[in-house]
């Protein structure tokens, strides 16, 4: 650890980076530029996440990282251990322990608190970016509030599919003012946007960082007609039999054998601890890591 | 001559003993408060040398760089303090219409317009004020929006001039509150009302 600096970012560029995260809380929403540096992973896989995590990081923090719920995938321990080594951290897989959770498009089931801090890796920040490809253009749109072309959009996914077929990262509008793009999120993971604990957003290839203060308001835009419906596969958890939760559909074998988990593996593993059995689960409590049923 | 050395002395010493971690800390006080409008929290770790609270500096030192202009108000401008501010962090000192960062008294401070609101395309672009008050009073107003669960409340020493900056939203100033080693913080976003 002493070969870096706490966090490994250098304090000026934490600096930065902090003052780009403070402006972000003061407008919701509002995508505020910043000059993302070189992280030693490459672009997609949550430079901008990490550079959040490591401007908001202290010595006292557990860490916890999810890529897609799960805490065990490649992204996730990679992640992991990069703040083991170069912050010193505790880290952590259980929702309810962890401080900052840096996260790839879910949000963890468990509700969090207000002591703890959400990181959002950002592919795309900008809500308008396949929509109208020049930035100047994306941000007069933002200045003015025009957003017409986002309701265009849903519109035609209507006409087309006769419902609004965009499933994850589905616009929100946030306290009234800013369009924003909640990270490809599933739409299920929607609602939970309105939380108590601080959202912070990181998109390193666009160096874009923004935030949602803890009860903002966060409204995922529909109509009157077709108002928002957060959907999931309709299915119980296989393994912990949860109905209300988030879920994987895993393919069993060529004849069409297929099974449904939780995309949350810490909330499937506390749920069958806790002596839920789905269909394919087992009786046997679980230490480690999702079994192969 | 002897007093110019302790002068001197007094614009080396007062950072933070462990810069990374010490501002990591200062900074989850700064994020915490901005984020939970007309919340208190300590803010502790730097020193400087005269006129300025152990919140204010601590901010100064957690948040400015020579990427940022600093503008002392006259009330807590002295040749210490910019001594101590420009060895410590490099800032350089600006006017007030230039400043990322403005901080001293209320009535130093003022005209508030006088500050970058940022522009429409880029509101990020804007001031933020560092207000040191005597002490915590008792409130005067009740905060609404982001950040709050029902309504919070603040003591604000304008409470007309600080309603018009949040009328700017997405434009305006954002403030934190100083006082010995505890900060407040008041982002453009808080809808402002006035109590009694």
């Amino acid at each position: 650890m002493s070969e870096y600096n706490f966090a490994y970012l250098d304090e000026q560029t934490k600096r930065m980076i902090r003052r780009a995260i403070l402006k972000g809380l003061a407008i919701p929403g509002y995508q505020v530029p910043f000059a993302s540096r070189e992280m030693p992973m490459p672009y997609g896989w949550g430079t901008g996440g990490v550079q959040v995590s490591a401007a908001a990081l202290t010595p006292d923090d557990t860490l916890k990282v999810i890529d897609q719920g799960a805490d065990d995938t490649t992204n996730a321990v990679s992640i992991r251990k990069f703040f083991q080594r170069t912050a010193g951290v505790a880290t952590t897989e259980e929702t309810e322990q962890a401080s900052i959770i840096q996260t790839r498009h879910r949000i963890p089931e468990a509700t969090l608190r207000e002591d703890q801090i959400l990181v959002y890796q950002v592919p795309i920040p900008e809500p308008l970016r396949f929509l109208e490809p020049r930035e100047t253009e994306t941000r007069k749109m933002h200045s003015l509030e025009e957003y017409g072309l986002m309701h265009v959009k849903l519109y035609e996914d209507i006409s087309q599919h006769g419902q609004i077929a965009t499933s994850y990262a589905y616009p929100v509008k946030v306290e009234g003012r800013y369009v924003m793009d909640p990270s490809p999120i599933p739409k299920f993971d929607n609602p939970k946007l309105e939380m108590a604990a601080i959202q912070l957003f990181g998109a390193g290839r666009e160096q874009r960082i923004y935030a949602v203060p803890p009860y903002t308001q966060v409204v995922s835009l529909d109509f009157e007609d077709y108002p928002f419906e957060p959907t999931k596969a309709d299915h119980a958890c296989d393994l912990c039999a949860a109905a209300d939760s988030y879920l994987d559909e895993v393919i069993m074998d060529d004849a069409g054998g297929r099974m449904f988990v939780c995309s949350d593996t810490d909330y499937c593993r506390s749920r069958r601890a806790a002596g839920h059995v789905g269909r394919l689960g087992t009786e046997a409590p679980l230490s480690t890591g999702p079994e192969a049923a | 001559m002897t007093a110019r050395t302790t002068a001197q002395a007094d614009i080396y010493a007062g950072g933070f003993a462990d810069p990374a971690v010490a501002s990591a800390h200062a900074f989850r006080a700064a994020l915490d408060v901005m984020a939970r409008p007309g919340t208190w929290r300590s803010l502790t770790g730097a020193q400087a040398p005269t006129g300025l609270s152990e919140a204010a500096a601590t901010l100064l030192l957690t948040l400015c760089d020579p990427d940022t202009g600093v503008y002392l108000a006259r009330d807590i401008d002295s040749a210490a303090l910019r001594g101590w501010l420009t060895f410590h962090t490099g800032a350089p000192l600006v006017p007030a219409a230039e400043a990322d960062f403005a901080i001293g008294g209320w009535d130093a401070l003022m005209p508030l317009d006088q500050f970058r609101i940022g522009s429409s395309e880029y509101p990020d672009r804007s001031a933020t004020l560092v207000v040191e008050i005597p002490a915590q009073s008792a409130p005067n107003v009740t905060l609404t929006g982001p950040g709050i669960k029902d309504s919070a409340r603040l003591h604000l020493p304008d409470i007309a001039a600080l309603q018009r900056n949040a009328m700017l939203y997405p434009l305006g100033v954002d403030l934190f509150f100083t006082t010995g080693a505890q900060v407040a913080a008041l982002p453009r976003s808080s809808q402002i009302t006035a109590e009694g």
